[in-house]
């Protein structure tokens, strides 16, 4: 559990920071969001105190960070930035044991841990990475080797900037993709900075919308949409609102007003109803049929309804109108 | 190949002596270095930690660094003296530029997210500096101090100049006797000497990481034990010093024949023949080797030591011209005759001396002497050249060269063109031989020694005395080349032994001899102790 309260940030009488607050719960994954110069960083940052703030307070599980002593407060939390960061001169292994190492494990126990960790980021078999240097690994692979040393020491606590920001395209919807199931995430408390929308809404429990130092709006990325607080909360959404709302309209949210085909076919596929539509359409999209159906099924496995795409659209649609009245 | 030959037989007769040189010389150059580099890599460090203090530094140290060596060993002479502690100062100094700009670039150019990172992992300031970025700019840091090296093995060279040993003695020997192959057995093993530090830096860059400890504390501890050894001794050593000058110590009319003529031995420093008369003054030395008319005899208020067994050879200024010459304008003859003896050794310090201290120029100062003298000068005019008149490239035989082309101009209608500053005996004689140059101001015993080159027994024959000697070179110059001394100046610019008039008062020390029973009471005395 993670508290800020009327955190403030000068640099040279500006304020960067400007008085905000919120919490973050325990194994919850919090998004700072903004444009650039909006302040998050520096929000993100103060957190592991490699910036000062100039008044207010954190506490982590209750303690005053500030009472603590930085370099041990940094090895507590695991830290990735969008350059990653790793240190060239060191091999994959070196990387990735610098924190336990700091923590002065014994050297069976980071062994063993850089391997773990070198499997659940998905850089198998493990033999083939621990020797090489960075310069020998892709974008992507760095960024995996990244987050493994970000989680070397089981840190129950996770600070992102940005972390896929120098990543091309697909290799960062891939990651993203992956980082949201990888197994490691679970039970995190995690807070990550980005300027991405769609990132955002993938990844975040809830967003905090940040613009020129100030909190806009805290919410889940289903409430900022749909109860914009303020015009700018609903203008930063403008352009991208349709994909936007596919997105976090999940089916269970339209079974109401779906219609059953009443097929009860195996062969059909299934979808569980915490699915998002657009992620229903993008998994359907290779079936052209328009009539094409699948099956909604609950947490349980258990069938609530059979429905083509065109009929769940229908739906969206209707439940969007409701919705944004 | 004859060349190459007899560089070979030198390199074969002077090993002992080149194998202590070059020790003297890596000796001066790692010991600089090393220092530099305890001083500049923290130094390098501080600043990428208190950046405004980065370009006030760097501008200071860059300044030192433009500084020209010579000049540099000037300026450390009144305060440090001569011997080996300036030398490594001075190296030190100019390696120190390259150490810390180095070190505070390479420290800088460390990406800063990798600094970013490691902070966020939760390093202290000195587990980023110790493990990400020192290591991280290992190579540029090396760069800094292999050029360091380089720079080092080279003005290592000149503080032979102030009496550290080195390499450059040898290139300093052989630049003043114009010996090729001494100035090769200088300068080869001092080029191999650059290259073989810079190879061993380079293999040391590539282990530094796993050696870096034991070496550190090896440098530390080479610093404060083995420098002191080297150092002190300078300091103690014997209270009467001499000072010589390369060529003083190699020629035979230099310190190996005084030595042998009056039996006794000096501690002796090898010095610049600019530096000699300062380190002097400075108390730095106790007794140099002058020559008898230099203008600095004066003004720094030295005494010369009466050479009581007539060992100095004399050195006669005499105008030596080509028989060619003097037969197509035999007028010279007669406008030298009027010159004959007219300047006396004082007279020639004293023009020396205006020259040297009250920065007049040559040519008014021989120009105020012959109108003093009451000779007729007129405005030199007109252009053409009939004779040209040549002159070695020091003081007294610049004023000298003027000083016969104002008599030339004065009592013939010839006109008289200068080319002075010909570096050293040989050059000047070969110009006149070859007859690009008609005449210049020659000395007897350079003549006898360095021109005729004769041997010992026919030295010994004409014992020193000024007529016998001025007879045989005119005889034999006359005949072997066909060159002519005519009539002597007057002066005698010979080899003196010379100390600060206060203490030769104070020490009742007139002649070499009283000296040399100083100098045996005072060994007597601390053998005793």
């Amino acid at each position: 559990m993670i508290e800020v309260s009327n955190l403030t940030k000068e640099f040279n009488g500006i304020k960067a920071v400007d008085n905000i607050s919120f919490s973050v719960k325990k194994g919850e994954t919090f998004v700072l969001l903004g444009t650039s110069g909006c302040g998050k960083t520096t929000t993100l940052k103060m957190i592991n105190r490699l910036v000062e703030p100039t008044s207010g307070e954190m506490r982590i599980e209750g303690r005053k960070t500030l009472e603590e002593e930085p370099t041990k407060l940094r090895k507590q939390i695991g830290y990735v930035i969008q350059n990653i960061g790793l240190f060239p001169h060191y091999t994959v292994e070196q990387n990735i044991a610098v924190v336990p190492q700091l923590l002065k494990w014994d050297r069976n126990r980071i062994r063993n841990r850089t391997n773990e960790l070198l499997e659940l980021v998905g850089l198998v078999p493990p033999e083939d990475f621990l020797k090489r240097h960075p310069e020998e690994l892709s974008g992507g692979q760095q960024q995996r080797v990244g987050l493994a040393r970000a989680f070397a020491a089981d840190p129950s606590i996770i600070l992102l900037d940005e972390p896929f920001g120098a990543l091309d395209p697909i290799t960062r919807r891939q990651i993203q993709k992956e980082f949201k199931k990888l197994e490691m995430m679970l039970a995190k408390t995690i807070i990550l900075v980005t300027h991405d929308i769609f990132e955002a809404f993938d990844l975040a429990d809830r967003i905090c919308l940040m613009d020129e130092g100030r909190v806009k709006q805290i919410g889940t990325p289903k409430k900022l949409l749909f109860s914009p607080k303020k015009k700018f909360v609903k203008d930063f959404f403008r352009s991208n609102r349709f994909l936007l709302e596919l997105k976090v309209i999940p089916l269970k949210d339209l079974l109401p007003v779906i219609s059953d085909t009443g097929i009860r076919d195996e062969t059909l596929p299934k979808f569980e109803e915490s699915t998002s539509l657009l992620d229903v359409l993008e998994t359907m999209e290779s079936s052209k049929d328009p009539k094409s159906a699948f099956r909604i099924m609950d947490s349980a496995e258990k069938i609530k309804k059979v429905t083509t795409h065109k009929d769940a659209l229908e739906a969206f649609l209707k439940i969007r109108l409701k919705m944004t009245a | 190949m004859n060349q190459v030959n007899t560089f070979f037989d030198f390199i074969l007769s002077h090993q002992n002596e080149i194998l202590e040189q070059t020790l003297e010389h890596i000796s001066l150059t790692v010991i600089a270095l090393t220092i530099s580099v305890l001083i500049g890599l923290p130094l390098g460090i501080l600043l990428t930690r208190r950046k405004r203090l980065a370009s006030p530094v760097l501008g200071v140290v860059g300044i030192i660094q433009t500084i020209p060596s010579v000049a540099l060993l000037g300026f450390l002479l009144p305060l440090m003296g001569i011997g080996v502690v300036p030398a490594i100062v001075a190296l030190f100094l100019y390696a120190l530029l390259p150490i810390i700009r180095n070190t505070f670039t390479g420290i800088e150019e460390v990406d800063p997210s990798v600094k970013e990172a490691a902070q966020g992992m939760g390093m202290t300031n000195t587990q980023i500096l110790g493990k990400i970025e020192l290591p991280l700019a290992v190579p540029v840091i090396f760069a800094g101090i292999r050029t360091a090296t380089v720079i080092n093995v080279g003005i290592a060279t000149l503080c032979a100049l102030i009496a550290s040993g080195g390499l450059g003695e040898f290139i300093f020997r052989g630049i003043a006797l114009n010996n090729m192959n001494m100035i090769l057995a200088g300068a080869i093993p001092a080029a191999v000497l650059a290259l073989l530090l810079d190879s061993v830096l380079s293999i040391l860059q590539k282990f530094i990481r796993k050696i870096i400890k034991p070496f550190l504390i090896l440098s530390v501890i080479f610093v404060f034990i083995i420098v002191p050894l080297l150092v002190l001794p300078s300091f103690i050593g014997s209270s009467f010093r001499a000072g010589f000058t390369a060529e003083f110590m190699e020629r035979a009319d230099g310190y190996p024949g005084l030595k042998r003529t009056y039996q006794f031995e000096m501690d002796t420093m090898e010095l610049d023949p600019g530096l000699m008369y300062r380190a002097l003054k400075n108390g730095r030395v106790d007794v140099i080797c002058g020559f008898s008319t230099d203008g600095r005899i004066k003004a720094y208020d030295f005494k010369i030591l009466e050479d009581d067994k007539n060992y100095f050879p004399p050195y006669q200024a005499v105008p030596l011209i080509r028989g060619e010459t003097l037969r197509k304008y035999p007028i010279l003859r007669d406008i030298f005759a009027k010159f004959k003896g007219k300047i006396t050794d004082e007279q020639m310090a004293e023009l020396n001396y205006r020259v040297d201290r009250i920065k007049e120029s040559p040519s008014k100062v021989a120009r105020d002497f012959l109108e003093q003298m009451g000779f007729q000068i007129p405005k030199r005019s007109g252009k053409g050249a009939d004779i040209i008149i040549g002159a070695k490239n020091f003081t007294e035989q610049f004023i000298l060269a003027h000083l016969f082309a104002y008599l030339i101009e004065s009592y013939s209608s010839l006109k008289a063109d200068l080319k002075t500053g010909l570096a050293g005996t040989k050059i000047c004689f070969d110009a006149l031989k070859s007859g690009q140059i008609d005449l210049y101001p020659e000395y007897t015993g350079t003549g006898l020694l360095a021109i005729l080159d004769v041997d010992e027994h026919t030295r010994k024959s004409l014992m020193n005395d000024e007529q016998k000697i001025f007879d045989f070179v005119r005889e034999e110059s006359k005949k072997k080349y066909d060159l002519e001394w005519i009539h002597p100046l007057g002066f005698s610019n010979s080899y003196a032994l010379m100390m600060r008039k206060k203490q030769a008062e104070k020490l009742n020390i007139k002649t070499i001899t009283d000296l040399k029973s100083y100098i045996e009471n005072q060994k007597a005395a601390e053998d005793r102790n």
